[in-house]
């Protein structure tokens, strides 16, 4: 009889940390690119659709790794969809009521999560194979890892692009009169995809495992 | 490889369902009172949004608290009316606003018309009406507040649903509402003109018309069409009250 395994073993802590970096969704699996374009042009936005992600992510893994043995293979995605999409909706509910703000700021795209490929991805790919506390550690651990994302691009375009850190004016008056300016192309959704681009590039020149043959 | 049989199927697809929406209707019952305070707070801001109150409360600690406040000292009358202009006694103007969708499906001799009043600090009135029409995916709307020459217009709030971010959801910026200020309704023989949202862009002088959103033509003429017929309802009101 094996040995129950520690919650927080090596193993475990393995699949929180490895999507911040090596397996990053965003730079590394090149999943759920979209959402990333359109949420990160402030960063407050950009965290609570992370976390809503995140949720989203983790407790789905969680549900269909404990229900993975008793759904039959042939309505296998329909009941992933059905998951997914409770969870979205459930998250979208609580938004409305406790971040109305931040919610009509996200708009659709928390909606949008139902279609993230990440979610999906992370189910078929580890959720269907795995026990569910191994599930859930995935999930977050994916879901840090499009967050850890999101917040780099979403500082930078509402830095430059708006002079404030999550709302806080950064940039003194004093340099707008001395004729400095907001970005505006940096609101723009294709500087995001540059951005996204510049970090693949940062994150590849210093990790090794990461270059193809 | 185990085999599911049909009764299976069938019964865990049918639990799955019966859970999934016992969850999700239990959570939006109770969540509803949170939700309905909200959207109430921020049609009390966007009231006071369109003359100019409510602008930089980012700094503010309870916000709900402050634009309850603002909205009981700035907004202390309301009004109905009808299309003939004539004031309905007992009826309540937030409510009905509340229900915009409602009214306007009713005919429009039917149809009651709420008008908000502002007084300011330097007891300047100003009158707001509420308004709402079709964008290009689903409803938008807003609220125009207009001088007491009832003509000239002091500011514009528009909100959408979901028209496309960058394009038709424009209508929510600033720029596009800065637009409104000061044109003007009526034009000068007294006739009821609206505002026409000019594809290609109008001269900033044109008191009757401001520029449409590029790439958002269809959300601009809808936005077009909701003040020509919403304010147009108030014609006989507005002209039986212009000072």
């Amino acid at each position: 009889m094996s040995e129950k395994e520690p919650l927080f073993s090596a193993k475990n802590l393995k699949l929180l940390k490895e999507p911040l970096n090596d397996s990053n969704p965003i730079t590394v699996q090149v999943l759920g690119i979209c959402s990333a374009l359109a949420v990160t042009v402030q960063i407050k936005p950009s965290m609570v659709m992370a976390l809503s992600v995140t949720i989203v992510i983790g407790f789905s893994n969680f549900v269909i790794s404990f229900l993975r043995d008793t759904i039959p293979p042939r309505i296998r995605i329909i009941v992933q969809l059905v998951v997914i999409a409770t969870l979205v909706i459930l998250v979208d509910e609580i938004l409305k009521a406790f971040a109305y703000e931040v919610s009509k700021q996200l708009s659709v795209f928390v909606g949008l999560i139902i279609t993230n490929c990440m979610v999906m991805g992370r189910l078929e790919a580890f959720a269907m194979a795995n026990k569910p506390w191994q599930s859930l550690l995935d999930g977050i651990g994916n879901g840090a890892g499009y967050g850890l994302i999101l917040v780099i691009v979403s500082f930078i375009r509402e830095l430059f692009g708006s002079g404030s850190i999550w709302g806080w004016r950064l940039i003194p008056q004093s340099f707008y009169d001395a004729g400095y300016m907001d970005n505006g192309m940096v609101i723009l959704p294709p500087m995001a995809l540059i951005i996204v681009g510049i970090i693949i590039w940062v994150q590849r020149s210093r990790n090794r495992k990461l270059i193809e043959k | 490889m185990k085999s599911f049989s049909n009764t299976y199927i069938f019964l865990f697809s049918a639990g799955l369902v019966i859970l999934v929406a016992a969850i999700l209707s239990f959570v939006s019952e109770s969540l509803k009172p949170y939700q309905e305070r909200n959207i109430e707070i921020e049609k009390k801001k966007d009231i006071l949004r369109s003359v100019g109150r409510a602008e930089n409360i980012g700094d503010v600690p309870d916000k709900n608290t402050y634009i309850v406040e603002e909205y009981s000292r700035f907004i202390q009358k309301s009004m109905v009316t009808n299309i003939k202009g004539e004031i309905l006694e007992g009826r309540d103007a937030f409510m009905i606003t509340s229900n915009l969708k409602a009214e306007l499906a009713k005919p429009s001799d039917q149809r009651e018309l709420p008008v908000f009043i502002y007084t300011g600090e330097d007891n300047e009135t100003r009158y707001i009406i509420p308004v709402r029409g079709k964008g290009l995916w689903g409803p938008i709307w807003g609220y125009i507040s207009l001088n007491d020459d009832f003509t000239t217009i002091y500011g514009a709030v528009f909100d959408h649903q979901g028209e496309t971010p960058g394009l038709g959801a424009e209508i929510r910026e600033e720029w596009f509402q800065n637009e409104f200020k000061n044109k003007k309704i009526f034009d000068d023989s007294g006739k009821f003109v609206s505002i026409e949202v000019v594809k290609g862009g109008t001269p900033d002088d044109n008191p009757y018309g401001v520029d449409a959103i590029s790439g958002g033509t269809i959300t601009s003429k809808g936005l077009q069409q909701m003040m020509f017929d919403c304010l147009g309802a108030y014609e006989n009101f507005f002209k039986a009250n212009k000072k």
